[in-house]
């Protein structure tokens, strides 16, 4: 990761060598404290068998379920549970409703994602340019929002946006020619979601922030300096300098946002009292559904998997930024 | 956005770079006041409606500074439902899983952090990918799993379900803080006579103990805000404090005042813990990243 190359002054790294030939020993050992072969293991023995009984295992089963025929008479063992092949999933795929509920949800994520990255950018950087008791302020609110359980902001926003006496009705009111006086924020589908976009990217942006504070402190001040002097304006620096060096943990903050944005759940279950409307449904909130209120545990188990699927990629790309990560020892 | 070319005034940067005129700071200042106002409001609001009298709470043109003091909406709130009886279950199932997760978990960081085996990398992916597993997406075996082990509305059942996020998150978090720690000084002990085990109890353990405080908190704070699995696991009579909050309706609709009243008593020991470790954390979770 060679930051702004066309600015660095003289301290050039050395180009990268041939590595040197290995030296002829059958089994290269790592140069590692290494106990007895069987220690390790038994270190991880209990982690490894707590996680399969409650991840492996679900997980085997949600393949399954989802393969099979699960209802109520199943569920209480009146009825075997018969192999239907893919027929949940051809039931699903083929539901125009589904495909919407997909659509709503990628365009939901992405939105999200997209406002949490660029705010979150946005106030780091507007942070390394205040003064100290500015920015005292700003991270203590950052973090009392980071820390609010989920729930409850999810609460104190219904309370916000409450159609008769919330108290963002009654403040945009006051800007000449709005009048929201009892306006219902959650009966169309849209704006509802854009609420509970709102909620999400308020209780995600602070992790953003304080993660991007930490490694701008990384961007070393010369290199800025000698943009500055190659003539690059603060978009370039910004552009050529910054992000460059901040590109690994901007990689894994959107691959991790994209990831927590899919999973939405409790926000919109609890915005709509239990029970999200048709045009509220997410992946998640559709999948619940399903399986606990049509009890079509099946379905609702195609649908989860469908889910994981579509963020396999994201998956991907954040685990091989964490390797890189995790094996620099 | 069109900046003021100013040199950033991170931390780290020596005092002998020259003053910078304080007019393009006022600027900055007073965008940085904004965000201050906008992302605190929702709490203050939470804070502001839980402590002005119930009647204030339904006027049309609410004031924006608190109206009086009480605490009646507290008094309402803890008598609309029973609130001790789900913080009660909260804490025991919260405690739980983090004692275990820290026990566990630290072992298998050890593994994977100061031992050389086959398979290390494969189990490092796999706790990984594990972390990656979107919770809401195992509901459904999971409820089927416990209903088989007769583990369905039990609070033993909901700590084992809790594991499934708490272990990955003490494992890798747990690692982080030992990678940090040189070998070096394990191998000094070890020089001077220490076994291994002794060497780990004696040196790398007390330097450990900061790092596992942090990770017990934010893992208490995780198993704590956990909504979906405590209300699709646990029965109406059995639920924990996040779903009585989620719950929070009366026979006349959302009584808001206690509602927020029972928010901030949710909120604030929980916002006070975060604070205490969360630039602890931050530091052991972004350790390395830049260095990529």
């Amino acid at each position: 990761m060679s930051a702004a190359d066309t600015t660095t002054p003289a301290k050039v790294p050395p180009p990268r060598q041939a590595p040197p030939p290995a030296p002829v020993t059958k089994y290269p050992r790592r140069a590692r404290t290494s106990g007895g072969s069987a220690t390790p293991w038994l270190l991880l023995a209990p982690c490894l068998l707590i996680l399969a009984l409650v991840l492996g295992y679900p997980l085997v089963r949600l393949v399954t379920l989802s393969l099979q025929k699960f209802g109520q008479s199943q569920l209480w063992g009146f009825q075997p549970a018969d192999w239907v092949g893919f027929d949940n999933f051809s039931g699903v795929l083929g539901d125009g409703e589904f495909w919407q509920v997909v659509v709503r949800t990628i365009v939901f994520a992405a939105g999200s994602v997209v406002f949490t990255m660029v705010l979150g950018m946005l106030i780091a950087l507007l942070l390394q340019r205040v003064s100290g008791w500015v920015k005292t302020l700003v991270n203590i609110v950052l973090v009392a929002s980071w820390g609010m359980p989920i729930i409850v902001a999810t609460t104190v926003f219904k309370w916000l946006f409450d159609a008769d006496y919330g108290i963002l009705n009654a403040l945009l009111s006051k800007l000449p020619g709005v009048d929201l006086i009892g306006h219902n924020w959650f009966a169309s589908g849209p704006q509802g979601l854009a609420v509970i976009m709102l909620l999400v990217v308020w209780g995600a942006v602070p992790f953003v922030v304080i993660t991007l504070s930490a490694g701008l402190t990384q961007v070393p001040a010369e290199l800025e300096e000698a943009a500055r002097l190659d003539g690059a304006g603060s978009w370039g620096v910004f552009r050529h300098v910054t992000l460059p060096i901040l590109k690994p943990i901007i990689v894994m903050l959107t691959t991790l946002s994209v990831i927590w944005d899919m999973g939405v759940f409790p926000q919109v279950f609890v915005m709509r009292n239990g029970h999200p409307e048709q045009e509220f449904q997410l992946l998640t909130t559709y999948s619940y559904d399903r399986a606990f209120v049509v009890n079509d545990y099946a379905q609702g188990s195609a649908i989860a998997l469908i889910t994981v699927v579509l963020m396999l990629g994201v998956v991907a790309v954040y685990m091989r930024q964490m390797l890189k990560i995790g094996e620099v020892e | 956005m069109d900046a003021v070319a100013t040199a950033g005034s991170g931390a780290g940067r020596g005092r002998g770079s020259t003053p910078r005129p304080r007019r393009s700071k006022l600027g900055w200042n007073l965008l940085g006041l904004l965000v201050f106002l906008t992302a605190g409001f929702p709490v203050y609001w939470m804070l502001n409606t839980a402590i002005k009298p119930a009647k204030d709470t339904i006027d049309p043109d609410p004031s924006l500074l608190p109206t009086g003091f009480t605490l009646d909406n507290f008094r309402r709130a803890l008598a609309i439902a029973d609130f001790w009886g789900p913080v009660g279950r909260s804490l025991i199932v919260s405690l739980t899983v983090v004692a275990i997760g820290i026990v566990v978990g630290m072992l298998a960081a050890l593994a994977i952090s100061r031992f050389a085996f086959r398979g290390r990398k494969i189990v490092i992916v796999g706790i990984l990918a594990v972390q990656m597993v979107p919770l809401v997406a195992m509901i459904i075996p999971i409820f089927l799993l416990l209903n088989d082990l007769e583990q369905y509305d039990k609070l033993s059942g909901l700590i084992i379900t809790y594991l499934t996020f708490i272990l990955p998150f003490t494992v890798w978090t747990l690692r982080g803080f030992i990678v940090n720690i040189p070998k070096e000084l394990e191998e000094a002990a070890m020089v001077d006579g220490c076994s291994r085990t002794g060497a780990f109890i004696r040196v790398v353990f007390p330097l450990l103990a900061p790092g596992m405080v942090a990770t017990s908190v934010y893992g208490f704070i995780q198993a704590w805000n956990e909504y979906l699995y405590a209300l699709m696991l646990l029965s109406q009579k059995n639920q924990t404090a996040t779903v009585w909050l989620g719950n929070f309706t009366t026979k006349h609709g959302t009584e808001y005042a206690p509602m927020m009243a029972g928010a901030t008593m949710m909120a604030v020991p929980i916002v006070v813990l975060f604070l205490l470790v969360q630039r602890k954390m931050a530091a052991g979770l972004t350790a390395g990243a830049v260095k990529g």
